[in-house]
């Protein structure tokens, strides 16, 4: 029997989807059998961002409304025998879908699987219902911005509710150091301090991550991107290790190491 | 009931008269005495300055209309004021509701954006209110913890003496009674650099909401203190 994990944000495009993604994709690394299931109905990009659009034949809609088997919705990834996707309908909305009936498919999914992961679109109504009745857990995705730490309180809130969830655990995505360096950015103890609930990683701004999203790889397949490193600590993390925290400093290079010598002079 | 023994009793304190009421005879025989014995004792206080009287009605149950009357007569007398009617006995859903109304709820939570705590009574908050949270109380707000979202004490009757006090005072907006106070920018810097322990009260003096340290209200003495019996 598998866990089924939510990934949630409350407000859009703060990474919910590259994180499914790449939490995915970690796990499969390290030899777990892994699900990953889009709940963005009408909106789903999680096919794509994984590169496994053109072989969609069924869908979560199709499976609910009993026009295909479980299994024949599943599609394999590409790349790992153990990663599969249960990809969202495009061509109708959240509405076609009950909580009871994705609790269903989740709690079948987790007889085979051992993990479950499911992408939650943003908002609070149904689409979000949806996702977290058949959760066993929560990740809440946020970005060190008032709006998106604002929207993360709303929804720790309403996952604090759901009594089959257990405590819900944060990633703080698109770090972007210099930005914090100089205070343009909330800092993580600030956030911590708002919403106090555990962190579960932090995940800094890459420009891999856009350009393999778009190449339909999960940045984390690629082992010298900071965001790759970030995401596979995330995959032992949940698998139980303890892993410290990444340093959020720049390195400095070489011509970087010449300026501060020649300053000092 | 004896006869010798009047139903009225008037003394003379030093801050004002007190009225000891007999509390087994009939309401209107009660009336009728207070009436005569204020109109004969009339001359100890037709001059000079109003007396407050204090009226203590023993084991007496006083509906609102009996106290109403009891004051109506007392004050058609030149020089007096009722300062205050005593009675042992009120109704229970009198006492219920003075219990809901004096009770310290005790919440450990955090109160996060979008969610609403409302009691009645006085709250004590152990945790954070996020913003976009909001706690309500008819009494005082108590918060161990930070306030950074909304907090509305003395709702319902909008009793402007209900205070608001926190452990880190960063929030939104307060509201006291039917009083309204933001926290602009500026404000909300200073507090961050020295928000330790403070309350929040109406300043009679100004009429507004007005934010001090913990240890200063107390010289104000504007925190009521506990009944030690509830």
């Amino acid at each position: 029997m598998g866990e089924a994990i939510v990934v949630t944000s409350g407000k859009g495009g703060v990474g919910k989807t590259t994180t499914s993604a790449n939490i995915g994709t970690v796990l499969a690394l390290q030899g777990k059998k892994v699900c990953l299931v889009d709940t963005d109905i009408g909106l789903r990009n999680l096919d794509v961002v994984m590169g496994l659009e053109n072989r969609i034949i069924y869908d979560l809609v199709d499976v609910a409304e009993g026009r295909c088997k479980l299994n024949q919705a599943l599609v394999k990834d590409k790349r790992f025998d153990s990663l599969t996707l249960l990809p969202a309908a495009q061509t109708t909305d959240k509405m076609a879908v009950k909580p009871e009936q994705m609790k269903k498919m989740v709690d079948a999914l987790k007889e085979d699987y051992d993990y479950v992961i499911i992408d939650c679109p943003a908002g609070i109504e149904r689409g979000f219902r949806n996702a977290v009745a058949g959760a066993d857990h929560a990740i809440v995705v946020t970005t060190p911005e008032i709006s998106s730490v604002r929207d993360a309180d709303r929804i720790i809130g309403l996952l604090e509710q759901e009594k089959q969830l257990t405590p819900p655990r944060l990633i703080i995505n698109r770090i972007r150091q210099h930005m914090m360096k100089n205070g343009g950015m909330l800092e993580i103890d600030e956030i911590m301090n708002i919403l106090a609930i555990d962190l579960l990683g932090i995940v800094l701004d890459d420009d891999e991550v856009i350009s393999s999203s778009n190449k339909g790889q999960p940045v984390a397949m690629d082992p010298n991107s900071k965001a790759a490193q970030a995401y596979r600590n995330i995959g032992r993390r949940i698998l139980g290790e303890t892993v410290p925290l990444m340093a959020i400093e720049e390195k400095p290079g070489l011509i970087q190491k010449i300026k501060t010598l020649l300053r000092m002079r | 009931m004896s006869l010798n023994r009047p139903l009225v009793t008037l003394m003379g304190k030093k801050d004002g008269f007190v009225l000891v009421l007999d509390d087994t005879c009939a309401f209107d025989a009660l009336l009728e005495e207070l009436k005569q014995k204020l109109s004969q004792n009339q001359t100890r206080y037709r001059e000079g300055p109003t007396i407050t009287v204090k009226v203590q009605a023993g084991d007496r149950y006083l509906k609102p209309e009996q106290r109403d009357e009891l004051t109506r007569v007392i004050s058609s007398f030149h020089h007096l004021k009722v300062a205050a009617i005593e009675s042992n006995v009120m109704t229970q859903k009198e006492f219920e509701e003075k219990r809901v109304r004096e009770q310290l709820v005790s919440v450990n939570r955090v109160i996060r954006s979008g969610q609403v705590l409302s009691i009645q009574g006085n709250l004590l908050l152990i945790g954070d209110v996020n913003p976009g949270g909001t706690v309500t109380a008819t009494g005082n707000i108590y918060v161990f913890g930070a306030l950074r979202g909304i907090a509305c004490a003395g709702t319902g009757d909008s009793n402007p003496q209900a205070v608001i006090a926190a452990s880190i005072m960063e929030p939104t907006q307060l509201r006291i009674g039917d009083r309204i106070s933001r926290t602009d920018e500026s404000q909300l810097d200073e507090l961050r650099n020295d928000h330790f322990l403070e309350c929040a009260y109406v300043d009679p003096d100004v009429d507004k909401i007005v934010i001090d340290k913990l240890h200063q209200i107390q010289q104000k003495q504007i925190i009521p203190v506990m009944n030690a019996d509830m």
